[in-house]
């Protein structure tokens, strides 16, 4: 007898075009809840999602447990290498078989009834399975998992959307960002340590709406950028390139499809090594180590210096993967209130040995110099992240604009690649986004789970 | 080099002997035969933290940086095990300049995220100091609550310290202060505030 699977979405009950138009959005869809469990539904898992990065699960067996939206999940490398998104959710009766923030297990039991599966997703047993008259070898009763995960060089994403189009195809000219993203580091890799990890009582679309704003640097961050340059030695530090007309400045922004933007602030700074390092601000052991690294590799040191530095770009792959400076930063919703907003630190490694020895040294100040923009400037944000949540409780007055930039001939370009480039502070970014954002909410994609290990 | 540079202004003291050192004098400290049990070193401690404590719910962060000696470290680690810092992110760790750098944010009008500014109440207990292998320095645990409420809303935050204190004519200076935060490794909200 054949049972409805329940994994259809709800159909569409909002009209869409209202609510997303051309040059603003309907407060709605960041105060509704109902609009929040659809996006948990038809963006998160109905388009492809970053869920880990593989320095998170070096080895076989090993597992970091996260989210999919709100879908608790077992993203592990199983015992074959085989790389797998499994639910955290006992097919019993639903109890989270797995507890652990990350670990390494062959097998996952639930801590209810000891019903036991291999980290493939398949049930190894059950106590006393006597009692029970069916097979429990049906497919039905192994873990769910996700049915399509694919990774780009070490960035592991998933979806539950069958008819989504490859992840190289749907991130498109991404890719060439994130190889160049990659390629500054020896080896072309780099492995996550630790994070900074922030929560906002405000909706995820507000830090995704910001990745790529260069209009707010100036004021949301001008305590940062006083205090980066209250010591007035050398090179302005930092973002100091928007302080006085940054459309004007040789940075831009730029749409890359499916919902995926990029800040290039790399123009604003000198192209010879070293230069990053010249507008890193103050950080602990910054002279000490950069003392030691020069005399370790003389007129070397400035590839590793810039190691230490922010690279000086915002790659924002939707819905909730943000690699900017050296962070990996990913958002997480937790209601449509609440935000985690992760930033993940990553180090350098240098198997090849091409910085002779100074890897070391280029991480402990990597790390510090990482540490810098959560704590000094990332609080605001977050904190005007919050402030506009509270102002969006105003029912009568409902929409948020976007529409900087919009109108005004020659301002935005577009490519014979369909690329579209803009000055830093236009907010076409978002206007595109919210587009891409409509088409999945108003369409929303068949979602599909598999049992098969 | 004929004086020793100024650590408010370049961060030469912060080496990777000072991280290992670091690692080291934060590992296996907390030992019950090290634990000093005299009344007035007690009581010393103790009333230099409520101090301390005082000091930053009153907002008074210049008088409290003076606490600090000038080669200094204020650590709030990411990891229940504190880790290694040179290999992993913290919460913050801010060596003498960049401890003043958190000072001068909340001074320029423009941090956002304290203004309004956090009203805090800090409660420290449970101050335990223990000698180490040098007779002027002593490290200090203590657990903390403290309440804060900013813009409305009330959170708390729980754990305890531990201060590496050399001790002075008159009284404690800090070398280094660690602060564990029970929830160091979850979603902080607003960590903008010198807890």
């Amino acid at each position: 007898m054949a049972r409805g699977t329940g994994l259809t979405n709800a159909p569409g009950v909002w009209d869409w075009d209202a609510l997303v138009q051309d040059d603003r959005v309907h407060r709605l869809l960041y105060t509704d809840p109902a609009i929040f469990d659809a996006e948990m539904s038809s963006v998160f898992g109905g388009t492809w999602t970053y869920v880990a990065h593989e320095s998170q699960i070096p080895s076989n067996n090993d597992f970091i447990t996260t989210r999919l939206g709100l879908r608790p999940i077992i993203v592990l490398r199983d015992r074959d290498g085989v790389t797998r998104a499994l639910f955290n959710r006992c097919t019993h009766r639903g109890a989270t078989v797995c507890r652990q923030a990350q670990g390494s297990a062959r097998v996952f039991q639930c801590a209810y009834h000891g019903w036991t599966f291999f980290n493939t997703g398949e049930l190894s047993g059950v106590p006393w399975p006597d009692g029970y008259a069916t097979d429990l070898k049906d497919e039905q009763y192994n873990l769910a998992q996700v049915p399509r995960l694919e990774t780009y060089r070490g960035f592991i994403f998933a979806t539950l959307n069958a008819g989504a189009v490859p992840l190289t195809e749907h991130l498109g000219p991404m890719t060439e960002i994130i190889d160049q993203w990659l390629d500054r580091h020896p080896g072309g890799r780099v492995k996550l340590c630790e994070a900074n990890r922030l929560k906002y009582k405000g909706n995820w679309k507000l830090a995704y709406d910001n990745a790529a704003d260069g209009y707010h640097v100036k004021f949301s961050h001008r305590s940062l950028l006083e205090m980066e340059n209250r010591l007035k030695e050398g090179d302005e530090k930092g973002m100091s390139f928007y302080k006085d007309a940054p459309d004007e400045a040789p940075m831009y922004v730029q749409y890359l499809g499916n919902g995926n933007h990029f800040k290039d602030k790399r123009p604003n700074v000198e192209d010879r090594p070293g230069a990053l390092w010249d507008i890193e601000g103050a950080h602990p052991g910054m002279e000490h180590f950069e003392s030691s690294i020069r005399q370790r590799l003389g007129d070397r040191a400035e590839i590793a210096l810039d190691l230490a530095a922010s690279e000086p770009v915002n790659i924002n792959i939707f819905p909730n993967l943000l690699i900017l400076g050296n962070h990996i930063q990913v958002l997480q919703p937790q209601a449509v209130d609440e935000t985690d907003s992760t930033w993940y630190g990553t180090a350098v490694i240098d198997e090849e040995d091409t910085l002779e020895g100074a890897v070391e040294e280029v991480n402990t100040l990597r790390m510090r110099t990482m540490e810098s923009f959560p704590n000094f400037g990332e609080v605001d944000d977050a904190t005007n992240f919050e402030e506009i949540q509270r102002g969006l409780a105003a029912e009568e007055d409902p929409w948020v604009y976007m529409h900087r930039g919009l109108g005004i001939p020659g301002r935005v370009k577009t490519d014979d690649r369909g690329l579209i480039t803009a000055p830093a502070t236009d907010e076409v970014f978002m206007r595109e986004t919210y587009r891409y954002y409509k088409e999945l909410m108003a369409d929303p994609p068949t979602l599909e789970i598999r049992r098969a290990p | 080099m004929a004086s020793s540079p100024d650590p408010s202004r370049s961060s030469h003291y912060v080496t990777d002997a000072y991280y290992a050192d670091l690692v080291v004098d934060f590992t296996d400290w907390q030992a019950d035969d090290r634990l000093i049990t005299e009344a007035a070193t007690r009581e010393a401690c103790r009333a230099f933290l409520e101090h301390e404590a005082r000091l930053l719910d009153t907002h008074r962060f210049e008088d409290w940086l003076r606490q600090f000696t000038g080669e200094c470290l204020y650590w709030v680690p990411a990891t229940p095990r504190g880790g290694d810092p040179r290999r992993e992110v913290a919460v913050c760790l801010d060596d003498r300049r960049r401890l003043e750098d958190r000072v001068y944010r909340l001074r320029t009008g423009a941090a956002w995220s304290q203004l309004p500014a956090s009203r805090t109440a800090r409660l420290v207990s449970n101050v335990e100091p223990f000698a180490t292998a040098t007779d002027d320095i002593l490290m200090v645990r203590s657990n903390f609550t403290l309440h804060e409420f900013r813009a409305g809303e009330s959170q708390l935050l729980a754990g305890w310290c531990a201060h590496r204190l050399r001790r002075t004519a008159s009284g404690f200076e800090i070398l280094v202060k660690q602060v564990n935060l029970l929830n160091c490794d979850q979603n902080l909200r607003n960590p903008s505030i010198i807890i």
